[in-house]
């Protein structure tokens, strides 16, 4: 199946190159930058931090595409990510095995999942508007589980997820690689991938034709829930503490972004998990670069929009259509390489 | 080549190729002032590229255009606007949230100390509408009001824009009878006034009706140009689609239905769509649903299929009460429909012609037991092959591919899951007459080999040609059923114009 290979890195070259651009910009002004060591049998350097510091984006970008794909939005997963995290905080500090605390912790953002759907699928609230309401309760939610205080914690097990490694890499970059890969082979070896988009392009259509909508609706918010959920559980590990008011503060909106940057639709459709995950790669790289590079702070904002607007401008259909400079075949591939237009 | 002086538009030895395929290939055309000629062809003739060549929304790539004897050459829509060349679409290009007096002077309002003067536009635009015996309020947004309403707004703009040559491409799509009757009224009109008027339709008898020459292309060339008098309908049909198919569309109609009874269906209705209903069909057999629009026609196939659930009434199949209160659990009673609009309820357009072909079928089988890719290749080239879809492959996204194919894709769709009872609302509307036939004859071999159809068909002519029975609607409740020798055009126009007693069969 080398055509598979072609037509599936064909979907993804827009991000591989646009990553390549600034890994090399950021390495011309910050020497030593691709640099890596291993120390006391792990990897260090910028690389391994920009997989490490970009997980918990990649975890919600993950669901997030597939919630994109459904033509949907989901707004509530950094308030979910912080009512996860106060969750597990509260948990352990109450004496709770870490096993009970995990499965809690999933539980409640599954639950988070469910109310989204809900709110989506049966009442059909628009996306945008239901998932605001978890957004806006949800990190009221958080402070009231953490009575308003950071909660700190250090029980050695939940620690480790966020700063331990394994295999010579920190425990983030396993726990996102692992489940990642988990998500896209669920959703592509299944059918699931093909009614998604089916659902996303129109729901009318796919309802008449017997796709269970709702359930597959709830399901995509589910998984958005479920990957809310463990970046909580990393973000609060990573500082062995609850922050309830800045725990995935924004994060919502770079996930967003990276499912923009992977190339797929905010119309719903055509996904790629791969690509999403690329795409937030592609935003800690640039966050992790301008803070090397020693740039005054100030820019710091700026400076991202401005790549990002060129990444965006790279993949537009217009850009491509006058330079021609990656031509997509429409060979037979799997669906997630095909090209959304 | 000649170029009388009467003729107000010429277009002479028009190219125009895309990647692959040559889509216009030296096409002559030649519009009189003061005619309505229509421009007929199935689906990938040629015709909207000629149109869209004649107003500069493509590029040709050779031959020339005479604009009143001056060779012209649009660049873009709005120069051939300006020209005297004016396009009202099928779907309305008009902004729906705008008033109707904003639509008709958009980018022209008149103005006053450099701000819009709407007292004066508001006048100028009911004056505008008085042309056309229109007296709306045109301050209420465009939306407020019909197509019909919509489709003469935009014409009085095309032609107080452009005044010489008027193209109106499928404008009676989404009309009804009364108001095709008054579009007419207009177009009469206009060609009175010496205007030249392009007419693209599906629909021949409209053809007939309206226009005075006809330009028939097919497969980029041009056919011939015939006076509309001298040319019969079997004669037009066989110069569009180059076979003589008039005669096996009126074959089949012989049969009846000899098959068991299956389906029973007794007081089966939902309030506020479609009043209580009993319904009888036998293995083998189409019933054919008549009625105006707005007769309960498509309700009815909704509340069959659970699209709509019914609050009263029993369904049963072979003498076993069913549940038929969703899409899935109807699927699951080996159910297929078809629905009347093909874009917002049929294709799913960004997927591909295989994805949309294996859809209900993989919804079926749910998404834990996917179909391999390999079999859904062989299920996507076995119905493209079967019911001759034309596409360049199985993966183009559905959305570009002409109306009838879409149909006979979304017709393979349900024969995919191999159904039992397949319901069909327009299933050749808005399709080209090759198309139209194809559908037709798939219709009735569905039939012979046992399946139970339903057919809801605005075109009369056509259910008398497939239908074992007959169901006529009116008001959102079933008044009549016709069977046997009773199924003719006539009874089925008697029975829908009838106004009270309820008929039986």
């Amino acid at each position: 199946m080398t055509s598979t290979v072609r037509t599936y890195l064909t979907r993804l070259l827009p991000q591989l190159i646009a990553l390549t651009i600034i890994l090399a910009a950021i390495s011309i002004i910050f020497p030593g930058f691709l640099n890596l060591q291993i120390q006391n049998g792990r990897l260090y350097g910028s690389l391994i931090d920009i997989l490490n510091r970009g997980a918990p984006v990649v975890l919600l970008a993950i669901g997030m595409t597939v919630v994109i794909a459904t033509k949907g939005i989901d707004l509530s997963v950094g308030a979910v990510m912080a009512i996860c995290g106060a969750v597990s905080a509260s948990l352990i500090t109450s004496g709770h095995s870490l096993a009970e605390t995990l499965l809690v912790t999933l539980a409640v953002g599954i639950l988070c999942g469910i109310w989204n759907g809900i709110l989506v699928a049966v009442l059909d609230i628009q996306p945008i508007i239901a998932t605001l309401v978890l957004m806006v309760a949800g990190r009221g939610i958080a402070q009231l589980i953490t009575e308003g205080a950071i909660l700190t914690f250090n029980d050695p097990g939940l620690i480790y997820i966020g700063s331990g490694s394994f295999a010579g890499l920190p425990m983030p970059v396993i726990i996102w690689l692992v489940f990642g890969v988990l998500v896209a082979l669920v959703v592509r070896q299944t059918a699931l991938g093909m009614l998604v988009e089916a659902v996303g392009v129109n729901r009318e259509a796919s309802t008449l034709s017997g796709v269970f909508t709702p359930v597959l609706l709830v399901a995509a918010y589910v998984l958005s829930g479920l990957c809310a959920a463990i970046a909580g559980v990393i973000a609060a590990a990573d500082i062995k503490g609850a922050d309830a008011n800045n725990a995935g503060l924004w994060l919502e909106l770079d996930a967003i972004l990276a499912v923009v940057v992977g190339g797929t639709s905010l119309l719903g459709g055509r996904f790629s998990i791969a690509a999403s995950v690329l795409g937030a790669i592609i935003i800690q790289s640039i966050n992790t670069g301008i803070l090397l590079s020693g740039f005054p702070p100030e820019f710091n904002l700026i400076i991202k929009a401005a790549i990002i607007v060129f990444i965006l401008v790279l993949q537009s259909p217009r850009f491509r259509a006058a330079f021609q400079f990656v031509s997509i075949p429409r060979a037979a591939g799997k669906p997630t390489e095909r090209e959304a237009k | 080549m000649q170029t009388s002086s009467d003729n107000i538009l010429s277009a002479v030895r028009i190219e125009k190729g895309f990647p692959g395929t040559k889509a216009l290939d030296k096409v002559d055309f030649h519009l009189r002032r003061g005619e309505v000629h229509a421009l007929l062809g199935e689906n990938g003739a040629g015709k909207s590229t000629l149109i869209k060549c004649l107003t500069g929304a493509y590029r040709r790539d050779g031959g020339s255009i005479l604009l009143d004897g001056a060779e012209v050459d649009p660049r873009d829509t709005f120069d051939a606007q300006r020209l005297g060349i004016g396009t009202v679409y099928q779907e309305v290009n008009l902004l729906p949230n705008l008033t109707v007096a904003e639509n008709l002077f958009l980018g022209r309002q008149p103005r006053r100390f450099g701000m819009v003067d709407t007292r004066t536009m508001n006048r100028k635009a009911r004056e505008l509408l008085a042309e056309y015996e229109l007296d709306l309020d045109v301050t209420r947004d465009l939306a407020s009001y019909s197509v019909a309403i919509q489709q003469v707004v935009a014409i009085a703009r095309a032609v107080d824009l452009s005044g010489k040559v008027l193209i109106l491409d499928e404008p009676t799509a989404s009309l009804d009878a009364h108001e095709v009757a008054m579009l007419f009224r207009i177009v009469r009109r206009l060609k009175a006034r010496g205007l030249g008027i392009i007419f693209i339709t599906h629909f021949l008898e409209q053809v007939y009706e309206i226009s005075d020459r006809i330009t028939v292309l097919r497969n980029g060339q041009l056919v011939g140009t015939r006076e509309t008098s001298d040319l019969n309908r079997r004669d037009l049909i066989a110069m569009m689609i180059g076979r003589e198919l008039a005669a096996e569309i009126h074959s089949a109609h012989a049969a009846t239905a000899e098959g068991s009874l299956r389906y029973r269906f007794r007081n089966y209705g939902r309030r506020g769509r479609i009043n209580p209903f009993d319904l009888d069909v036998r293995a083998g057999e189409v019933v054919g649903i008549a009625g105006l629009l707005g007769s309960g026609r498509t309700e009815t196939a909704e509340v069959l299929f659970g699209a709509h659930r019914a609050d009263s009434g029993t369904a049963e199949i072979d003498g076993h009460a069913v549940d038929l209160s969703s899409p899935r659990a109807a699927i699951r009673q080996k159910f297929g429909f078809c629905p009347e609009d093909r874009k917002t309820a049929g294709i799913v357009g960004d997927l591909s012609v295989r994805e949309n072909i294996v859809l209900a079928l993989q919804a079926r089988r749910g998404w834990t037991r996917p179909i391999s890719r390999a079999e859904q290749n062989r299920l996507a080239d076995q119905y493209i092959r079967a019911l001759d879809i034309r596409t360049a492959d199985r993966e183009k996204p559905i959305k570009l591919l002409s109306g009838g194919n879409q149909q006979k894709a979304i017709l393979a769709r349900w024969l995919a899951t191999e159904p039992e009872f397949l319901i069909l609302d327009e299933p050749t509307r808005g399709i080209d007459v090759g198309a139209h036939a194809e559908i037709v004859r798939l219709i009735e071999s569905l039939r012979e080999k046992g399946l139970s159809l339903i057919v809801i068909s605005s075109e009369i002519e056509e259910l008398v040609a497939y239908s074992t029975r007959v169901v006529v609607l009116r008001d959102r409740s079933h008044v009549a059923e016709l069977g046997g020798d009773r199924i003719t055009a006539h009874q089925i126009v008697e029975a829908i114009a009838a106004t009270n007693e309820r008929e039986a069969s």
